[in-house]
């Protein structure tokens, strides 16, 4: 007879499963300083790369010399586009669809571009190096404003002149890249038309950068005497790393080993495939060394992957009683010099088109323009699903100038415009099925937390005494609502160059009951080893401290897309729990056949299988691991393993109702928080401590890129914004503590409900610090100003007001 | 290029004798000559900290110290301030209070955090937030670090009074 103690409880408890603030594995050794990142991989023989990089934003390129660089003891070779192109390696594919100079081929198109590439013996003379190799340019006309671009004369890419067609349709103008268009456009004129309220506004979503504290790298390992490629990287996609780096090469994919070690943070930064990467490779085959290509932080911020550049027009109808009617968006979207935003295939301005946000609105119209100046090439989703913070800030804004244009409280606006409970799965007029949501529930909770109507009041008292001169900080209560869009795929719907957007896990359960389970993604921070391994003991009845997650390694994981557009958990999550679920049926036969009942007169009970009725009769995981490879069972196979690959029935739609209270100084523009409310729905929740923890920093990143963070260009299309001196990146001093709170409505077609939280915070916090910086003016005229809000516009706002006299 | 010197110091406890250029940086010297890894490059221009190590006492971004400034120097990095089986109560409580994620400003983070605690064994939240100033960190948003080093302050406090 078995004992039954522990109970089920403590049982359940001990598989530190679902639910449970599990502290982190990865956490000793980052501890301790045994992390392993890119720039940490040391080979024997390893030469270090530099880039040569133009000066100009736009230029011919008479001349390179190298003779002085190769002269320099300790340099062994400087590559040119001349030296790449017999190999067709001179230029490469973007992921939106266009190609881009690996090295500059005749002219550059920002500043910053890759030039040559010096392989050196270390880091100091390749750097030497750099500055002896001689570039001879002839400066050309500078464009970096998109509108101005789009009335030029002067043809920026060259390469694509005469070309009306571009991957994406239409192009209307040299310098256009695609119209992308969703919705009805007639029916929304219509509706505008007809109105008894349309609120219009402009407004640029400023661009900027991840600037995820490691900057990109690679090292890459020819082997000449076996042929195999390995290649270290900062890739946020390993896999499809592999199949591009086998396709660009010619190297089959077999013999290329692709490793994303640890990685200091990604935020979207390290998606795309840069010039780098392409030329360590190059360089490794070339030389027969390794090559490591690490990037310093001025390449990062002037170089790779910018994000947003959205100038926005919006038309938004109502009823007098504010009922939304209708919406009208365009965008201009500044690419840079080449198109290599980071967006599924069909989704050239990503997925814009949720900007009709958490609210119901009949009759809808997106377009966007997307254009090339002479600015970094770039378009990623920056800590969020793609352009998901562009549609949220969007409507969100929108909302706000609704309210003013109607005389409305916004809180009230956005509850009698949201989605209703019993309308899921809501169909919205830009062709998205939302899931599920309770955004009324979510909205009061947070309110009522926050004493909403308090605060107005008190911000009305405070308006009152600015005027009798008794005070000179105003109120800002910033509100926001929104809903994410994450979980990319379905495959049917979403590919990156051609791969479908599935994710996929591979778990082994070892004879003495405990495992080692692959993905198909990569963490950045995110904690998938912890996680994952949650994951799978609720579902295999294994304590996650049994569970090793590995990711990350082309070798030994199973193929999948990456880790970006918070599609982990929603995706390989998802796979995990289906892995998990074909492990458990394999356990139940064997248990049945150890317990000498029939397969269904057995349950599963949270770590083990029990006689249906006779819970004292069961046997263990641990028991059923130990049978699977070392019992004879008649009609079973040896071994306890499983496979999945997910393709998701839908996206997951996360959503959040944040809060934020801001004292304002209108005399230096600086402003305090004062509270800061977030309320997520992620779904079911996996680990409450890692979600707070991804909730802490989204929130962060919003604070950022809202209060001052840009990547601004002068008219020379010098990048002003360089170095961490001026890219403001917020330190533990001038960011708050944040209070969070959550909701729980599971998706219904994730196979454990979880929808995914990463990027919510930022998605949902960028508009929540705007709405509270223009809230606090609005009593004084104030519509709307662009972001970032940093002191200095702030300042302007206020004297543009007329609050100095 | 350049002649070079004849570099020794003392790191986490063990005498290094080496030879490198003037110019080299500190941060490239440890974790290329000396193969201490613990200390990242997050931005070569002193703002961010992931650099930081203890020279003679003092927290150093050593990507903006020469190695020559360093001769003779003791030098503790993350390596040195717990051991596997003995972490320090700082390393313990980052992973208690889920004071990093990404980790790569975390070896930084919690070598600045030592010296704060033994500069200030009692910081408030407020001083805790202005020490730390000098280390970026881009994941956690501050507040589970700031927790973390409040934490560990308390426990190392309580010790020391146990002790006494």
């Amino acid at each position: 007879m078995n004992d039954l103690t522990p109970d089920r409880e403590e049982r359940s408890a001990g598989l530190k499963g679902l639910g449970c603030s599990r502290k982190r594995v990865e956490d000793a050794r980052f501890t301790q300083g045994k992390g392993n990142y890119v720039d940490d991989v040391k080979l024997p023989g390893m030469l270090h790369g530099d880039f040569v990089r133009s000066p100009y934003a736009h230029a011919r390129v008479v001349s390179v010399n190298k003779d002085a660089a190769l002269a320099l003891d300790g340099v062994v070779a400087v590559l040119t586009a001349e030296d790449l192109a017999p190999l067709n390696l001179h230029w490469m594919p973007t992921l939106a669809g266009d190609k881009q100079m690996v090295l500059a081929d005749g002219k550059v198109l920002f500043q910053g571009q890759e030039v040559a590439f010096v392989v050196a013996r270390d880091r100091y003379v390749a750097a030497d190096a750099v500055e002896l190799v001689e570039v001879e340019y002839e400066e050309l006309p500078v464009i970096t404003d998109p509108f101005e671009s789009l009335k030029s004369d002067v043809v920026l890419r060259e390469d694509l002149a005469g070309q009306t067609e571009g991957p994406h349709g239409p192009r209307k103008h040299h310098n256009h890249i695609f119209t992308w268009e969703q919705g009805d456009e007639t029916a929304t004129n219509q509706v505008l038309d007809d109105a008894e309220v349309v609120a219009t506004e402009s407004m640029y979503y400023h661009r900027t950068h991840p600037c995820p504290l490691e900057t990109c790298g690679s090292v890459a390992s020819m082997d000449k005497v076996n042929g195999k490629l390995t290649l270290w990287g900062t890739f946020q996609a390993p896999h499809v790393v592999r199949t591009v780096a086998s396709l660009l090469s010619g190297i089959e994919e077999h013999n290329i080993r692709v490793i994303s070690p640890d990685i200091g943070g990604g935020f979207g930064n390290k998606v795309g495939v840069y010039p780098g990467y392409v030329c360590s490779i190059v360089a490794s085959i070339v030389t027969g060394q390794p090559v490591k290509w690490v990037e310093d932080r001025m390449e990062n911020l002037m170089s790779t992957a910018f994000a947003r550049d959205y100038w926005m027009t919006g038309k938004i109808a109502a009823t007098k009683d504010g009922k939304i009617t209708g919406l009208h968006c365009h965008v201009t979207a500044d690419h840079g010099g080449f198109d290599a935003c980071a967006d599924p295939t069909k989704f050239p301005a990503g997925f814009m088109n949720i900007c009709t946000g958490s609210y119901d609105i009949p009759v809808a119209y997106l377009g966007v323009d997307g254009v090339y100046t002479n600015k970094a090439p770039g378009g990623v989703s920056y800590r969020c699903s793609f352009r998901v913070t562009e549609a949220v800030y969007f409507i969100e804004r929108m909302i706000e100038v609704l309210a003013i244009e109607l005389d409305m409280d916004a809180a009230e606006l956005r509850r009698i415009n949201f989605i209703k409970k019993e309308q899921f799965p809501y169909q919205s007029a830009l062709g998205w099925e939302y899931d599920s949501g309770d955004y009324h529930t979510a909205w009061d909770k947070a309110l009522k937390t926050v004493d909403y109507e308090g605060l107005r009041k008190e911000q009305a008292d405070r308006v009152e005494a600015f005027k009798r001169g008794e005070t000179r900080k105003l109120m800002g209560v910033g509100l926001s609502f929104f809903t994410e869009i994450v979980g990319a795929g379905p495959v049917k719907n979403c590919d990156i160059l051609g791969m479908g957007m599935f994710d996929s896990c591979e778990i082994r359960i070892h004879p003495t009951g405990s495992a080692i389970a692959r993905l198909g993604t990569i963490s950045q921070g995110q904690g998938h080893a912890t996680t994952f391994a949650q994951i799978l003991a609720s579902e295999i009845g294994i304590s996650a401290d049994n569970i090793a997650i590995e990711e990350g390694d082309t070798d030994t994981a199973p193929y999948g897309l990456g880790t970006y557009g918070s599609r982990s958990t929603p995706v390989a999550g998802a796979a995990a729990a289906m892995a998990g679920r074909k492990i458990r049926a394999k356990a139940q036969m064997i248990a049945a056949y150890l317990l000498e009942v029939h397969d269904d007169d057995v349950e599963f009970d949270v770590d083990r299988f029990a006689v249906k009725g006779a819970p004292e009769r069961f046997k263990t995981m641990k028991d059923i691991a130990y049978a699977a490879y070392n019992q004879a069972i008649p009609g079973i196979e040896p071994g306890l393993e499983a496979v999945s690959y997910y393709d998701p029935p839908n996206m997951t739609y996360p959503f959040g109702a944040y809060v934020c209270v801001m004292d304002i100084d209108v005399d230096t523009g600086v402003p305090e928080i004062r509270r800061f409310y977030a309320l997520d729905d992620c779904g079911t929740r996996i680990n409450p401590m890692i979600i707070e923890g991804q909730v802490h920093g989204g929130l962060t990143e919003a604070l950022a890129v809202a209060l001052g963070q840009e990547i601004s260009y002068d008219k020379m299309g010098n990048v002003k914004t360089g170095t961490l001196m001026d890219f403001f990146l917020p330190t533990a001093w001038e960011v708050p503590n944040y209070e969070t709170d959550h909701t729980v409505t599971p998706s219904p077609h994730h196979p454990i409900g979880a929808k995914g939280v990463g990027e919510s915070p930022h998605v949902g916090g960028v508009p929540c610090f705007s709405n509270a910086v223009q809230d606090a003016f609005r009593a004084f005229g104030l519509r709307h100003t662009n972001m970032p809000h940093d002191h200095w516009r702030i300042w302007q706002t206020a004297n543009d007001l007329g609050l100095h006299e | 290029m350049f002649d070079k010197m004849h570099i020794k110091m003392n790191v986490n406890g063990e005498d290094h004798e080496f030879l490198a250029e003037p110019r080299d940086l500190l941060i490239y010297a440890l974790r290329e000559k000396l193969n201490i890894t613990g200390p990242h490059v997050g931005c070569d221009t002193s703002h961010c900290g992931a650099c930081t190590v203890t020279v003679d006492g003092k927290s150093v971004k050593s990507c903006t110290m020469f190695v020559a400034q360093a001769n003779g120097a003791e030098i503790t990095t993350v390596e040195g301030i717990g051991q596997p089986d003995a972490l320090h109560v700082l390393q313990e409580s980052f992973r208690e209070h889920h004071g990093l994620q990404c980790g790569f400003c975390t070896p930084g983070m919690i070598t600045r955090a030592t010296k704060l605690l033994e500069e200030n064994a009692n910081p408030t939240e407020e001083e805790v937030r202005f020490g730390m100033a000098g280390n970026i960190c881009r994941c956690t948003g501050y507040q589970n670090i700031v927790k973390s080093i409040l934490a560990a302050a308390s426990e190392l406090n309580s010790a020391k009074e146990a002790a006494q």
